[in-house]
């Protein structure tokens, strides 16, 4: 199970970073949710894999630790969040300019102020 | 009493969904409740810092919860210092948006304003790694609205930008937070800097990844080359008082890496040291002349303040590099220059950009009210390059002089210097191009239908400027300030001890007890 989850937590990182150097908006943003996947993973599997165990003290001695499922929890919520932001942004910019490019090769446009 | 360490947090907290749900079709009831709670936050934050002047370590457990299982916001004489400069900065910057009318060209500017503080304020009071992440998360998905507010094509290109680098961060900190929890078992400051302590020499692997990946993750929040490629074209995008406001968000990566570098991973701790004076010393240096070769490269007004701002982040961080206890002094004491200079610098650039519709460094016509804006500008433009007299010049003194006799010391003067010399020739060579020239015949007439600022956006600005003199003028007292705030942040005792001892919920359970009731 430890190569599973080693493994799985590898790959997703190794894709999600080549995807976020793609020049365009929509790979980068897949890629940041891959990485978001594999961050979610890892810090489960921060608190030590136990098969089987309630993930609370209990008066029997094999326990999953349940801290790393309130932190995983967290950085789940934000990272959905976050991710619907920059959709958003990445949407508005890609209508307004026609154009999806992440970095800024191109000229400067005026201010839009 | 001790209520009132959370109210910084909690304030803001309240009265952003207030200003949303009550005020939201009311301009100037939400500029009225905006600025009363930023006035009432400077209260609190003054009242938080005379409390925690003589070294007292204030404790604050939410529900009750004993430290290490409950999260629990510290305030020492650094985080309210710097809850205190935030609360100042925040006046001006908001007083700037009201007199320019930047807050009627987009919607929720007050209550995305208000967040903007919270999240600032709770990672600077914040005794826990994982809770410093959630407030990093607060404090960028409000500079997310802020960033892009008014809109435009330019803005929302910068704010991709900005966001996909700070997600990539924010999933940097995460992998960091998890590699720390999965060797020590607590994310808890005080917690962790007794068990960092205790890894064995042969056990270091995990540990050294995860202070690597923190740094990496405060690096990019303070902008520190090569980390720094989001910040020049996302400050200078976003809109001007959201960038002045920005000039503390650099200074959260600054106190973090002081926080955890002199706390959980100190200097004399064998499995990390090098991090500071090998790694962070070097960036910063690099920094500190990128930012200066960046200043005299700008077309553009505003790059070229962003590039100040990375300048003197640099300087923050090889004051910080250095890592004695009097380097810390400096830097905390730069580090409060560098956000009013900065400040004061992205107003200016934009009581320019309003009576001349851009940026670019060519010669056209002089802006509104040239000899005050002018009069500002080589102000904040002196006290920024660090020229003498002003609070610039001092902080680079006395970097200079903590750097001198430790090894280093010669690369740190050199590039100090020349950085210096530097960046004065390109602040001077723009406000040359901007005011001087712009008298000249060559220059176009004025555009006659330009409104002059209002008086309430230079009151702002002025205001801003009037701190630094104060920071210049009382420059002897504040030194000694940040000297024993310092000494106390490099004997962590006290704060440990207040953490770790104060009585609360589950605070006589330990590792013996729950032994015990496994074997029952």
């Amino acid at each position: 199970m430890e190569f599973l989850v080693a493994s799985a937590i590898g790959v997703l990182t190794a894709g999600g970073l080549y995807m976020m150097l793609r020049l365009r908006t929509f790979p980068v943003i897949l890629g940041i949710s891959l990485l978001t996947y594999a961050v979610n993973v890892f810090l489960f599997a921060s608190g030590r894999l136990v098969t089987g165990a309630p993930p609370i003290l209990t008066d029997a001695t094999v326990y999953t630790d349940p801290l790393p499922q309130a932190l995983a929890l967290t950085a789940i919520v934000i990272s959905f969040g976050m991710t619907a932001v920059v959709v958003m942004i990445a949407l508005g910019a890609f209508l307004g300019t026609n154009d999806d490019h992440v970095d800024d090769n191109a000229a400067p446009a005026e201010d839009a102020t | 009493m001790t209520h009132w360490l959370i109210l910084p947090v909690i304030l803001p907290a309240l009265l952003a969904p207030f200003i949303i749900l009550a005020a939201r079709y009311h301009m100037g009831i939400q500029r009225v409740f905006s600025v009363a709670g930023v006035l009432a936050l400077i209260a609190v934050a003054l009242g938080l810092a005379i409390e925690t002047s003589d070294g007292t370590v204030m404790l604050y457990q939410l529900g009750d919860w004993a430290a290490p299982f409950g999260i629990v916001l510290v305030g020492d004489r650094l985080s309210t210092m710097m809850v205190l400069l935030m609360a100042v900065l925040a006046l001006f910057v908001l007083l700037y948006a009201i007199g320019s009318r930047w807050d009627e060209r987009g919607r929720h500017f007050h209550a995305l304003f208000q967040f903007q503080l919270m999240g600032i304020a709770g990672a600077f009071l914040t005794g826990d790694l994982f809770n410093l992440f959630v407030f990093f998360e607060v404090l960028l998905i409000a500079s997310y609205g802020l960033m892009i507010h008014a809109g435009g094509n330019a803005r929302l290109r910068a704010g991709v930008q900005y966001v996909l680098f700070n997600l990539l961060g924010s999933t940097l900190f995460l992998f960091a937070l998890g590699a720390i929890y999965a060797e020590t078992g607590t994310l808890n400051m005080a917690d962790l800097s007794q068990r960092v302590q205790l890894i064995g020499a042969d056990a270091t692997v995990g540990i050294r990844v995860a202070a690597v990946l923190l740094i990496l993750v405060f690096a990019v929040k303070a902008a520190l080359v090569p980390l720094h490629f989001w910040l020049p074209s996302s400050y200078a995008e976003a809109p001007a008082p959201v960038a002045a406001l920005f000039a503390i968000m650099t200074k959260v990566g600054a106190y973090s890496i002081i926080r955890v570098y002199t706390m959980v991973f100190p200097p004399d701790l064998e499995a990390t040291s090098g991090l500071h004076g090998d790694w962070l010393l070097p960036f910063a240096l690099l920094s500190l002349s990128v930012g200066a070769v960046g200043v005299l490269a700008a077309k553009k007004l505003d790059r070229l303040v962003a590039f100040a701002v990375i300048s003197s982040m640099g300087m923050v961080m090889v004051a910080v590099g250095l890592f004695t206890q009097e380097s810390i002094a400096s830097a905390l004491y730069y580090m409060v220059h560098s956000t009013l200079a900065a400040g004061a610098l992205f107003l200016i650039v934009d009581l320019v950009r309003h009576s001349r519709g851009h940026l670019e460094l060519r010669v056209d016509a002089p802006v509104a009210g040239a000899a005050l804006v002018a009069g500002l500008f080589m102000v904040a433009a002196i006290a920024m390059t660090g020229l003498p007299p002003l609070s610039g010049f001092i902080g680079k003194l006395m970097v200079l002089n903590a750097a001198y006799g430790t090894g280093p010391d010669a690369w740190v003067w050199t590039v100090v210097l020349a950085a210096s010399l530097i960046s004065v020739v390109g602040f001077a060579r723009a406000g040359s191009i901007l005011f001087w020239k712009a008298q000249s015949d060559v220059a176009p007439a004025p555009d006659t239908d330009r409104p002059a600022p209002s008086a309430l956006s230079f009151a702002a600005v002025g205001g801003l400027l009037a701190m630094l003199l104060a920071h210049t003028a009382f420059a002897g007292k504040i030194y000694d300030y940040t000297t024993v705030t310092a000494a106390q942040l490099f004997q962590p005792d006290t704060y440990i001890e207040t953490v770790m001892g104060t009585p609360g919920k589950l605070s006589d359970y330990t590792a013996d007890t729950a032994a015990q009731e496994g074997d029952k």
